[in-house]
């Protein structure tokens, strides 16, 4: 698809973007873009070994975005047409306060990267090929383990239109197929039931949902789920916690990654503030945060608003390289944006945010890290995470891990608490392994109210320190 | 859109749905508008202006169902987009148990006014709006110096709702809400903690007092200066009425009738005993004049109704919605919660701090979770550590862990002060002997 397509699947004219342009910037605002939006969303779920339940969603609209200096007039309309657009611009212009004549500009077409190739839209996938995938899975739980008494089962599939276009002349677009089956399980033994999901998720069309695919994600859910019929607690307090390669990778995302949005920085609320260029990690921990790798859930073609995405170092042998910006961080900091600025829909300004944030590979072996620790724990799974921003204390939770004991695992443990600080944690990162592995899970970050698809990654790493919950 | 407009449309796609061979459908068309300001640093950040429609409906084809939702209410398309929605539900399972609510679940009476619409909405302009949060910011930033940033927030929404199920029910519902607050970031070495304190109303003249707002975002910041953890251990533990709504999730969302069919809830089997201490009475009540989850009838259009949720700490009902009810043979009594009243105590959050010896009290839960199949739940915290009945040292960075079956019984008290700003009016809780991870 060129820019004559897109224009046309939202039914507009680079006339009528001009038109509403001079609309948002009467008042005087110094710049202005306009964000079109169409996605298709739609969902089948299995419960009880039945496929008897489909959901579907259409959602499609404008958001007019003015900026005044460092202040920001937004307004959205959900029907398309020149007239409603010109108001919905009247009111984003609101912002600024004085009257001046808009110069009629001449769009230039950007074309942006393809990160996320698929061999067949969703929308070509009718709702009858997606439910033998489901019966396949829900057939091979069962058989796996006689302890399976429950399995749920969702397929979810996206697809996301975009059509981009400021003031400054830029025009760009973006197609955005995201594709997702979870599967949750709950085994009983001796009256005593354990619950637990597995989940594969990336910007991919129903060829990802391969055999061996359809197979792990019935292996897992029911091998993560009769595991933890044998798992406890660890004993409360501060050790040793091993990360395994893949969602640990949620432990970058909350406890630097956030940080490092350069919109907390702009504002001094960020416990990362004034350390760029500063040693913050050993010289083996290295950062990046990417919207370029191919196919993975958080990459982007361009940002939300108009800019090509990029892999960022953030953190680069030790030393604090980048944030993560936007347009209005990147003006701030008189830098050039990262690619970052992100948006939930055409309701929301953006905002600088995570793509696919991960850790380079390191110099030890994770056999090596694991014999080093005398008493902790290794952290497999995880289910969510969070962090106050300027206290720097962040957290994530366990689902499942093991106890370490003298270098050797021992007893599988469960629903833990990790807490720690982002600052402290970084300092004590003693040990990377060489087996990085992108995490391959639904991950969804949310800020300030918007949920944007995101990605994470991580080689197996060793924190001296941190707050592990036990009883 | 008019109510009369809402209605054309309705009867449409009901006519439509059928045309293509649904049988029974239940639709929703919401309109909605609000402006939202983000005041920082003496100017406004941002300004949002939004107005929406949407259309969500339930087809059933033959026990066959499914739902869909959309905001392109073109009628050309709204028609590809039914006809598409019709056979896509051909290709599911039959489910003998998925069909619209009886009519006997239906409501009655519709026309007890439960206050949900402030008249002042549409009065209430930008300049009100703006004189607000510039209120509430000036009362936090004039308490310290060692305030680095402060950022205010108002923002309100007026709702429309129809909602129409072709067996019978038809129910408008028109609700405002009005929120303000500040986050507040002070400077504590090289960490900035932040705290934060937001209000919800549904008459823009019910709102507190602003300075009062602006004053305590900013002190909870300044208070959390210092903190640490603490040395791990048992403690008895105070939760603060705001903090106190994490807690109570863990007990609510294990009763829904879904959870006990697909034995995913902890508490199944439990009814008529004992889940908590006797210190705890809930009544959910969705008749609540000016209440944030008030309402005559429930999503699926059954008839709200007044019931008491736990009686002296044994447990009175579960939530059983139409089609889970269905499933396990339950009497239908609407699935989810409204607002949560409780039987509280007698003595303030001050009150309680001076009677304990050695406690910790969170004025936060950060991150965390819970287990509804098996209980277990683990939460970070932020609070202050009390030591003979006063406020010894801000801690943060430490945990609590266990499981929500033993939790509940170790609650020893309920303070006076009801959360107001919430559907669930949890007071402050006290718990004994509750194992805290720290140092």
């Amino acid at each position: 698809m060129n820019i004559n397509d897109y224009l046309l699947h939202f039914q507009v004219t680079e006339e009528i973007i001009r038109q509403t342009m001079a609309e948002a910037l009467s008042k005087g605002g110094d710049y202005c873009d306009i964000y079109f939006q169409h996605s298709i969303a739609e969902y089948i779920g299995l419960e009880d070994s039945a496929v008897n339940r489909a959901f579907s969603n259409i959602d499609m609209g404008v958001g007019i975005r003015v900026l005044n200096g460092n202040q920001t007039g937004y307004s959205f309309t959900e029907v398309i047409t020149a007239e409603a657009m010109k108001k919905a611009a009247r009111t984003a212009a609101n912002i600024a306060k004085h009257n001046r004549e808009f110069n009629n500009i001449s769009f230039q077409e950007h074309f942006p990267a393809n990160y996320y190739p698929i061999k067949r839209s969703w929308e070509t996938v009718g709702v009858n090929e997606k439910i033998p995938y489901l019966q396949q899975i829900n057939e091979k739980a069962f058989a796996l383990d006689k302890r399976v008494i429950k399995v749920n089962i969702s397929f979810t599939n996206s697809t996301t239109y975009i059509l981009f276009a400021n003031s400054e002349g830029r025009i760009t677009y973006d197609y955005q197929p995201m594709g997702q089956i979870s599967v949750s399980c709950i085994a009983e033994q001796d009256g005593q039931k354990e619950q637990n999901s597995f989940n594969l998720s990336g910007r991919y069309g129903i060829e990802f949902f391969t055999p061996e695919n359809i197979d792990r994600l019935a292996r897992e859910a029911v091998e993560s789920t009769v595991a933890l019929f044998e798992a406890g607690k660890p004993q409360p307090g501060e050790m040793e916690v091993v990360l395994s390669a893949g969602s640990s990778g949620i432990l970058l995302h909350e406890a630097i990654g956030h940080g490092i949005e350069a919109d907390f920085n702009r504002k001094e609320i960020s416990i990362f503030a004034d350390k760029i260029g500063k040693k913050v990690a050993e010289d083996f921990v290295t950062i990046v945060d990417d919207g370029t790798n191919p196919n993975v859930r958080g990459s982007i073609n361009v940002d939300d608003e108009g800019n090509d995405t990029e892999k960022t170092y953030l953190i680069e042998n030790g030393i604090m390289k980048s944030y993560l910006h936007d347009r209005l961080s990147a003006k701030h900091y008189k830098v050039k944006p990262t690619g970052s600025g992100r948006r939930e829909s055409f309701r929301f300004a953006p905002l600088p945010r995570m793509r696919n944030t991960y850790m380079l590979p390191g110099p030890h072996k994770r056999e090596e890290i694991i014999r080093s620790v005398k008493k902790g724990i290794i952290a497999e799974t995880f289910t969510n995470g969070q962090v106050m921003i300027g206290g720097g204390d962040f957290t994530f939770y366990v689902k499942s891990g093991y106890l370490i004991e003298n270098g050797k695992i021992t007893m599988p443990i469960k629903d833990i608490n990790i807490i720690g600080n982002g600052p402290e944690v970084l300092k004590n990162i003693t040990m990377v392994a060489d087996d990085f592995k992108m995490t391959e899970g639904g991950w969804t970050c949310g800020k300030e109210g918007q949920g944007v698809p995101v990605s994470m990654g991580l080689p197996t790493v060793k924190v001296s320190k941190i707050n592990v919950g036990g009883v | 859109m008019t109510t009369h407009e809402k209605e054309a449309l309705a009867q449409f796609v009901i006519d439509t749905a059928k045309k293509y061979g649904a049988n029974e459908i239940a639709l929703s068309i919401t309109n909605d508008s609000g402006v939202e300001i983000q005041y920082r640093d003496g100017e406004i950040e941002q300004l949002n202006e939004a107005q929406q429609s949407g259309l969500a409906m339930q087809i059933y084809a033959n026990h066959k169902y499914s739902s869909h939702s959309t905001n392109d209410l073109n009628k050309k398309n709204l028609e590809r987009f039914i006809e598409q929605a019709v056979l896509s539900t051909k290709y599911l399972t039959a489910d003998p148990y998925r069909s619209l609510p009886d009519p006997e679940l239906y409501p009655k009476d519709l026309n007890r006014d439960l206050q949900l619409l402030d008249n002042k909405f549409d009065k209430t302009n930008t300049e009100t709006r703006l004189e607000m949060v510039q209120k509430v910011y000036e009362a936090a930033k004039s308490q310290s110096d060692k305030i680095i940033s402060v950022a205010s927030g108002y923002s309100d929404g007026i709702m429309h709702n129809l909602r129409v199920h072709s067996n019978g029910f038809s129910g408008v519902k028109e609700s405002t809400i009005f929120t303000i607050g500040a986050e507040v970031t002070v400077r504590d070495g090289d960490a900035r903690p932040e705290d934060w304190f937001y209000v919800q109303n549904r008459f823009i003249d019910d709102l507190p007092d602003l300075k009062m707002i602006g004053n305590k975002a900013a002190k909870g910041a300044l208070d959390k200066i210092g903190q640490k953890k603490v040395k791990s251990g048992s403690y008895s533990m105070l939760v603060e009425n705001r903090a106190a709504g994490r807690l109570i999730s863990m007990l609510i969302s294990p009763l829904s009738a879904a959870a006990i069919q697909q034995k995913s809830s902890y508490l199944d089997g439990m009814l008529e005993k004992q889940v908590a201490s006797e210190k705890l009475t809930i009544v959910d009540n969705p008749f609540i004049p000016k209440g944030f989850s008030s309402r005559l009838y429930d999503g699926q259009g059954i008839a709200a109704h007044k019931r008491t949720v736990i009686e002296k700490g044994v447990l009175k009902t579960y939530y059983v919605d139409d089609y889970y009810g269905r499933k396990l043979g339950m009497q239908v009594n609407g699935g989810s919660s409204s607002n949560l009243i409780f039987e509280h105590g007698n003595k303030s959050l001050e009150e309680i701090i001076k009677s304990l010896d050695k406690g910790i009290l969170i004025s936060g839960f950060n991150g965390g979770n819970s287990n509804t199949t098996t209980g277990d739940f683990s939460f970070g915290i932020s609070g202050f550590l009390i030591e003979k009945g006063e406020i010894a040292q801000a801690v943060n960075e430490m945990n609590i862990s266990g499981n929500a079956k033993d939790l509940w019984k170790k609650l020893v008290e309920l303070g006076n002060d009801p959360y107001k700003w919430s559907s669930r009016q949890v007071p402050s809780l006290l718990f004994e002997d509750i194992v805290f991870s720290g140092i």
